[in-house]
């Protein structure tokens, strides 16, 4: 006759509880391959949608690549994405005209020159205006700024690439502070009382030698700006206008990338459609261009980054 | 007695003294011209849509009439939506923040999923949303009924997973190690450890992180209109299945309107939307504050 005695049962319930662990470290780590799984169906879903686009009679690569007009939606129709991606970089040089430079001397001004008191007042604030949806920037854009400036530049139409700009600039600007704020406080005490000790001013200090020395961190901070100006999509499609044609004028109505797949997902494009399809070559172009401007951001940072202790 | 040197250094060093001040000048006006912006973006809002703002427009369902249009369904979608979204993101999030800060090993694979992380945040929102369309509403749309709430809150999810996992894993990797060790030296396994211990103790860090997923998530348009939820709907969600509609895309619907009663209520809804965030973004503040004083004490 069989009796369970106090050890076998203690073995027992080690061996159940050992199994358990193991089953809830796997788990975990499901968990954590979803981030895994999420990145290769973004890139087998674009890729294969792309593929399926230029495998039409009527698309080639080379006149994606090449032809400045940019047509799907028309009878006519011409597939060149010039018109778009002129339109991403116009309304993104405007952004980070606005948003490098005041990040910038945000950043300093916060770091170098503002009491802690100062500090932590104004950084709170900051970070709301990075909290703000975009749609409510693309409000602001089409019904402040807009009128606004018309006020000031003649034959500014009421659709424009300076508006929406802007405010994408001033949207970005609290991510391009914080990023550089956080490189400029980590430059080492020690290499600032050396500047003072050697009779630089205040001004010397901060821009001879804390700015050089937390270059890396700004550049970075700068990169995954120019990222995010070029991926955002609401304050473009709302001020920016629908109307993909290849143009340098700042003051006319454009189309971006991202705003042109919104209006198509607006729009009741069957899913299989040729139109359908655009979106995801246009989307696939875009990741591209992201995924290298935060590869490089990244390589920045590990590359260049000097390790003060 | 001064020298001719002398002279021209302190000539040299009032005019770089002065460069300096210039320079701060410079640099508060550059920080003004910022928060100026927020200032004159919030009067503006207020300005346009606080006339519209009453529980009329709280409570009805949207209009052909702006004046008799609401804002009910937006409120009620996004509550849902990112209510469910929760549901999915939180559990795999913190999963996957706990396997890469107590479990994993230090091999390719777990190199692999934090450089991943890292990218995933800075992927632009529109694309998931077309990773949604093709993957939640078209493949397994015989489940999730294509363009449905459920879509919607899964898209997110997949969205927002970056900020949680990336927030859990620095509420984690603040929990004292001594803690860890005093359970192990009682003989917890491993999962008992982070249960009983280290999970309770990062736990303010972590809700934190997901307000702050969740905050994201409520202002998020493009994804969801590339998902296809609808700008009007005159319904309120009955279950998973369901077509949808939040306050971003109502406020876009509105703002893409060319008469300007419209804008007004795209003025109100903005209204809305920026108290439940900047409540919200308070609580973090709070929890974070509470989070610090806690592992001071």
């Amino acid at each position: 006759m069989h009796t369970s005695t106090p050890v076998s049962e203690a073995l027992r319930r080690k061996r159940s509880r050992d199994m358990g662990e193991t089953v809830i470290r796997y788990l975990l780590l499901l968990c954590g391959l979803v981030s895994i799984a999420t990145t290769i169906a973004i890139v087998v879903i674009l890729f294969w949608e792309s593929v399926q686009f230029f495998r039409d009679p009527l698309v080639s690569v080379w006149e994606f690549l090449t032809d400045t007009e940019w047509t799907p939606l028309f009878t006519e129709k011409h597939f060149g994405v010039w018109p778009l991606v002129v339109g991403t970089l116009m309304t993104s040089v405007i952004a980070l005209a606005v948003a490098l430079p005041l990040g910038l001397l945000s950043a300093i001004y916060l770091s170098e020159y503002a009491s802690a008191r100062t500090r932590s007042i104004l950084k709170p604030i900051l970070e709301i205006l990075a909290g703000i949806p975009t749609v409510v920037y693309g409000y602001f854009a089409l019904l402040f700024v807009t009128p606004a400036l018309q006020k000031i530049i003649p034959n500014l139409a009421g659709f424009n690439a300076i508006s929406p700009g802007i405010v994408m600039g001033i949207m970005i600007l609290p991510m391009v502070s914080s990023l550089s704020e956080d490189a400029l406080h980590a430059v080492p005490r020690a290499l600032r009382d050396a500047g003072y000790g050697l009779g630089a001013t205040k001004f010397e200090v901060a821009t001879q030698i804390v700015v050089p020395a937390a270059l890396s961190g700004i550049a970075a901070s700068f990169i995954l700006a120019v990222s995010r100006a070029v991926g955002e999509t609401m304050i473009v499609a709302i001020a920016a206008g629908q109307r993909p044609v290849l143009t340098f004028d700042p003051r006319q109505p454009i189309q971006t990338m991202t705003a042109y797949i919104v209006q198509v997902s607006l729009g009741d494009t069957p899913a299989g459609s040729l139109a359908y399809k655009t979106i995801f070559a246009v989307a696939f172009l875009l990741f591209l261009m992201t995924l290298s401007l935060n590869v490089a951001s990244h390589f920045i940072v590990r590359r260049y980054r000097q390790r003060y202790e | 007695m001064t020298t001719l040197h002398d002279t021209v250094f302190e000539a040299q060093l009032a005019r770089r003294r002065l460069k300096g001040r210039l320079f701060e000048l410079v640099a508060l006006i550059a920080i003004t011209i910022a928060l100026t912006s927020l200032a004159l973006l919030f009067l503006d809002v207020l300005y346009d849509g606080l006339g519209r703002l009453n529980w009329q427009f709280l409570t009805s369902y949207p209009s052909r009439r702006a004046s008799r249009a609401g804002f009910l369904p937006a409120i009620v979608g996004s509550i849902y939506m990112v209510g469910l979204m929760v549901l999915f993101a939180f559990p795999v999030g913190v999963g996957a923040a706990i396997y890469l800060e107590e479990y994993a090993p230090k091999n390719w694979l777990t190199d692999l999923i934090q450089i991943n992380i890292a990218n995933l945040a800075g992927v632009p929102s529109i694309i998931y949303g077309l990773l949604g369309l093709e993957f939640f509403a078209r493949v397994l749309g015989a489940w999730t009924g294509g363009r449905s709430l459920l879509t919607g809150a899964l898209t997110m999810a997949l969205l927002v997973m970056p900020i949680v996992i990336i927030s859990a894993r620095e509420a984690i990797r603040a929990v004292p190690n001594s803690i860890r060790l005093a359970a192990i030296g009682l003989g917890a396994t491993r999962w008992q450890v982070v249960r009983d211990h280290v999970l309770p103790y990062a736990m303010p860090g972590i809700l934190t992180g997901t307000i702050l997923a969740v905050s994201r998530a409520i202002g998020e348009t493009a994804p969801l209109i590339t998902i296809g939820a609808l700008t009007y709907v005159a319904f309120l969600p009955d279950g998973l299945r369901s077509q949808f509609t939040v306050m971003p895309i109502q406020i876009f619907n509105w703002i893409s309107r060319p008469q300007s009663a419209f804008h007004e209520n795209a003025a109100a809804g903005i209204i809305v939307l920026l108290a439940i965030l900047l409540s919200m973004n308070a609580l973090a503040v709070f929890l974070r504050y509470r989070f610090e004083q806690r592992l001071k004490g």
